[in-house]
């Protein structure tokens, strides 16, 4: 299948990742071959695999709803490319 | 051509476990920012989600109560977007397999019965809340409702009509309160829905809907409703064509807005979670839950009528908070008098409440002495005038019936030299009243009664007044 | 010292012949020196392994018994959760970044009293298989420093190669572990999904991704898994409850042991120096006593398509979080948040993951899901109930682990395809779930080391490892040293 403009773009914009137009060129020529490569899989049958197929097959494993203290906030904190002493800061969202 | 309005809903009820879905961080509402939060809510690098039984078994006791198939097998999956309230991007949801399909709920209208389709019901995380700063360029992240979990409940498109809208959710919110699953303040956020509504020509296939978001009271989705009708009929009566889209309630300027556009063509790319194993529910397990399940206030309402003998009304009053149902059977038993307690609580108690604005669901009271009063008022040792008082004084200062009745004399009055001279006393005083008694006035005997019930400070036993007011007014009239 | 294998290193401490902070700082300083060349080192803590070394030493000098890997000096892959050591995924987006809480495993390896000197270059996020597109330069094979360690776990196998560590963890999501030693001459284990515990792993493809060790000899990667592997309550997918524990189980034998031999994985696209070496290893394994059982594998040409399908999904989905909000990277020329998102992201991340992530997104949206992501998923199945029956005729399953021996650093990176179907030995293992090996088994008319790669059905390490040192025991090839680094 042809990667067009039109489509990387449309993937961009879904991965929230805007390329140089030297990278986009690259990836879109990359993505076309890989493409490629993978659409062989259009020819195995897989007519036999039931509609619910859970692929690993390990037993469910669940929690006791059980409370434990939480993290320090400055340590949730520290790693932030900005914060003020309670909460992370990002530009203003727009409503 | 004949339109019709056509909704269906997406509930999020936010569960009230211990402890948040994928972590054991505390879900209490409230409380400093980002003060309950862990590497997996906050989506920290190579943390990793572990399931909290106690949303599985909510979610499993809303399906059953709801007359869903629950599905035994079910699965996780993610569904993908950017947002800053969102900490892995992603949302740990159910789309291909979820918990349970294919319920009803019964709502009733004006006395007519209509059940709405539950299409399924799924299982997911709640996001963070940003706050926004007015005066400044920043928004503020908190973390702390983010993995609260919560249960998304998908209507099939049954409701025409606002009222149906808002009676639903009254009785999903019944449901959810009785099975103690969910607060359901919708102020708070814990209870909130989505509408999603169209309009078609009668008979013909489905026209383009919108969803509308952030209604945060049953009074703002039905005014939402009403202006996302009114504004679509005028989009189609103009000829013009409903564009599919998210709207956003503006309870301040009664509007809705539509959302960005951005908003309107997600593509979520969802796929299975691949942290999480499929949820296996085992047939033990699901009966354990089955078992769990308490009385809810339907079937309560039914038993208070033929169990007890009270009133449809009274047992609707009852019933419509789990903790003032408690509160009747536990005052029903103890003073062996339920008709008596159902009167207590639907009048008395009720205008106290009101009154004073207190929570039904959370109010405490002590039965010991409700039930003392009832046996009081009942066995004629105090009147109904004085029941009344030391009710309200048991509700506003707690105080103690027995000594409160002994301090301030309040047991009834039935010594017949008492009465008899209060009845003289409010005849010789009145004797206008006992000449129109004589000329065959009823009204005036009732006024006469009051005289001289005033004249014993209210605390006449009725019954021994009447009486005596009687023979001493038959005795004059004979004598004349 | 340095002639001492891990095990008898622990011994010798343990008897008193060496203490921790003897053997760490050698370590330490030897380091230093080798890293100059091979570029395997993200991260060093000197004071932190000291400290900790002399912590370790308190406890045995107390009478306590740790492990018999007690204060052996071990690093890192950088993509696995350190709160005493940066921890970067070797990327621009994650630069600087201090973890606020340790992985399950590391938190297994301290308690055991390993003492953890550093963090290990690799792929960026772990996608790629040369240890070449790490946002801090590629990592250089010990053999030739001119070639590439393998990868993703690339500074994990060239640090054990080069003698400046006994022994690291790596992690294997399509071969990562399992090619690097195949590359650099040392021995690896990829365990069963399921065995060890992800917690602290950060994600690269999550159905896929497993922690598991290498060392020189496969006895001490038998050791090091010991410790790391068993139940954790913190991941629902690490369902194995008790830790493994081989040395009561070693039989020291093949005989009786049934090897299959996929024949037409030496058709085509293998290096004859590769080939020879395996096939050579195949007659060894038969001498010592094992039936070898030439067969065809099944559905080899869907199992790179379905890899990349489903990793890169994962992938996708997995590395969202990054984006300048709450950690690593932020564009400083972001002004308003979708700036802050795309520039971040744009500016963070490399040109193999930005692929990567388009083709998930690709291959999960509306339109293309089933067709790929599906149809991936599909395959996956079949191939996992292929080696069910496959395992019904054999004990495990001999083979090359990488078509070529290493090659000259920048030869393939400008060839997605190419470097992809160099995986073709490795990814559909993990596909299916199951443990395989990676052990040298001779080397090419370069003088590049080849490895062998053995597979088994679920949780069957012991028998892996049982055949792999018996291997071991009749061969030295894994005693072989690059003679010029150290």
């Amino acid at each position: 299948m042809v990667i067009d403009e039109k489509l990387i773009k449309y993937l961009e914009d879904l991965s929230f990742i805007i390329l140089s137009n030297e990278e986009r060129g690259r990836i879109c020529a990359d993505l076309e071959n890989i493409i490629a490569g993978m659409e062989l899989l259009s020819k195995l049958d897989t007519s036999s695999i039931p509609k619910q197929d859970l692929s690993l097959n390990l037993k469910t494993d669940l929690r006791k709803d059980e409370v434990t203290p939480s993290f320090p906030r400055n340590e949730i904190l520290k790693n932030a490319p900005k914060a003020n002493a309670e909460t992370f800061v990002v530009p203003k969202t727009v409503e | 051509m004949s339109l019709e309005m056509i909704i269906g809903i997406e509930v999020h009820a936010e569960l009230n476990t211990k402890s948040k879905i994928f972590c054991t961080c505390s879900t209490a509402f409230g409380g400093e920012a980002n003060s309950k939060v862990c590497p997996v809510c906050s989506g920290q690098p190579g943390s990793l989600p572990k399931l909290n039984e106690a949303v599985v078994e909510c979610a499993v006791k809303l399906g059953l109560v709801l007359g869903c198939t629950i599905n035994r097998n079910c699965k996780f999956d993610r569904k993908n977007y950017f947002y800053p309230d969102l900490p892995k991007a992603y949302q740990i949801s159910q789309l291909y397999f979820p918990i349970c399909t294919d319920g009803k709920l019964e709502i009733d209208i004006n006395g007519s019965k209509k059940s709405i389709g539950i299409r399924e019901i799924h299982i997911e995380e709640d996001a963070g809340k940003l706050i926004h700063a007015p005066s400044e360029n920043g928004t503020y992240i908190d973390y702390n409702r983010a993995g609260v979990p919560l249960l998304e409940i998908v209507t099939n498109p049954d409701f025409r009509s606002a009222q149906e809208v808002v009676a639903f959710i009254e009785r999903l919110r019944e449901t959810m309160l009785y099975l103690e699953i969910c607060d359901c303040k919708m102020q708070e956020g814990s209870l909130r829905a989505d509408v999603n509504l169209s309009i078609r020509e009668q008979g013909n296939e489905l026209g383009t809907r919108t969803e509308t978001k952030n209604m945060n009271s049953l009074r703002a989705i039905s005014r939402a409703i009403e202006y996302e009708r009114e504004r679509q009929l005028e989009i189609i009566n103009g000829n013009g064509k409903v564009v599919q889209q998210t709207r956003r309630w503006d309870e301040d300027k009664s509007k809705s807005f539509p959302m960005r556009s951005k908003e309107n063509a997600q593509d979520y790319r969802y796929f299975p979670e691949p942290d999480l194993q499929p949820l296996e529910i085992s047939e033990e397990r699901l009966n354990e839950i089955r078992k769990n399940i308490p009385e809810l206030a339907q079937e309560k309402r039914g038993r208070y009528m033929s169990e007890y003998g009270i009133s449809s009304h009274a047992a609707g009053i009852i019933c419509a908070s789990k903790n003032m149902a408690g509160l009747f059977e536990e005052l029903a038993q103890k003073s062996k008098e339920p008709v008596e307690a159902a009167n207590l609580i639907t009048g008395e108690l009720m205008r106290l409440i009101n009154n004073f604005n207190a929570d039904m669901d959370t109010l405490t009271i002590d039965v010991d002495k409700l039930a003392f009063l009832i046996y009081l008022v009942v066995n004629g040792k105090i009147n109904r005038g004085v029941y009344k008082d030391i009710v309200g004084e048991v509700f506003t200062n707690n105080v103690d019936p027995e000594k409160y009745i002994a301090e301030k004399g309040l047991l009834v009055v039935s010594d017949d030299d008492a009465i008899i001279a209060a009845v003289n006393e409010a005849l010789s005083k009145n004797s206008a009243a006992v000449g129109d008694f004589a000329a065959g006035k009823e009204k005036a005997f009732t006024f006469l009664m009051g005289q001289a019930m005033k004249s014993l400070g209210g605390k006449g036993d009725p019954v021994s007044v009447k009486r005596v007011l009687l023979k001493v007014l038959n005795e004059k009239n004979s004598c004349e | 010292m340095f002639e001492l294998n891990a095990l008898e290193l622990s011994q010798a401490i343990r008897e008193k012949k060496l203490t921790v902070v003897e053997v760490v700082s050698a370590y330490l300083d030897a380091v230093k020196k080798i890293d100059e060349k091979i570029n395997a080192f993200l991260c060093i803590n000197a004071e932190y392994a000291l400290s900790k070394a002399r912590e370790i030493q308190k406890k045995l000098d107390a009478g306590e018994e740790l492990s018999k890997l007690a204060g052996v000096p071990i690093a890192i892959k950088d993509n696995i959760s350190t709160k005493g050591f940066k921890t970067t995924c070797a990327s621009k987006i994650l630069d600087g970044f201090e973890p606020i809480y340790d992985a399950t495993v590391i938190e297994k390896l301290e308690a055991a009293g390993l003492i953890i000197i550093g963090k290990l270059n690799m792929d960026e996020f772990a996608m790629g298989g040369s240890s070449e597109t790490g946002a801090f330069g590629a990592v250089r094979n010990p053999w030739d420093i001119s070639r590439v360690a393998g990868g993703s776990s690339g500074g994990s196998a060239a640090a054990v190669a080069a003698g400046a560590l006994p022994l690291s963890l790596g992690t294997d999501t399509g071969g990562s572990i399992r090619q690097p030693c195949a590359f650099c001459g040392v021995s690896g284990i990829k365990p069963t999904y399921g065995a060890i515990s992800r917690y602290g792993l950060v994600a690269y493809a999550s159905s896929l991704d497993q922690i598991g060790p290498i060392g020189r000899s496969i006895e001490e990667c038998a050791a090091l898994l010991e410790i790391i592997s068993g139940e954790d309550n913190k991941d629902a997918t690490c369902v194995m409850q008790k830790p493994f524990a081989f040395t009561e189980r070693f039989k020291n034998k093949l005989n009786g042991i049934k090897i299959g031999l996929p024949t037409n994985y030496f058709e085509k696209g293998i290096d004859n120096g590769v080939k020879n070496a395996v096939l050579a290893a195949a007659k060894t394994f038969k001498e010592a006593g094992a039936s070898v059982i030439e067969f065809n594998m099944p559905f080899t040409e869907y199992m790179v398509p379905s890899y990349y399908i489903i990793a890169s999904a994962e992938a996708s989905s997995n590395l969202s979080r990054y984006d300048g909000v709450k950690y690593g990277y932020r564009s400083k020329n972001a002004v308003t948040l979708n700036e802050v998102y795309r520039m971040s992201r744009n500016e963070g991340f490399g040109l193999e993951v930005k692929r990567r992530i388009m083709l998930g997104s690709f291959v999960l949206s509306s339109g293309y899901y089933d067709a790929y992501y599906k149809k991936a998923s599909d395959a996956r199945s079949l191939i996992k109930s292929a080696y069910e029956k496959l395992f019904e005729q054999f004990d495990m399953i001999l083979s090359p682990v990488a078509p070529t021996t290493a090659y000259k650093l920048g030869e393939n990176i400008d060839d997605p395809m190419k470097m992809y179907m160099g995986d073709i030995y490795t990814v559909s293992i993990n596909l299916a779930g199951l443990p395989a090996l990676s052990i040298p088994c001779g080397f090419d008319e370069q003088g590049l080391p080849v490895g062998l790669q053995l597979t088994g059905n679920a949780y069957s390490e012991a028998t892996l490892i049982n055949a792999a040192r018996e291997y071991q025991s009749i061969t030295d090839w894994h005693t072989k040293k690059p003679g010029d680094v150290i």
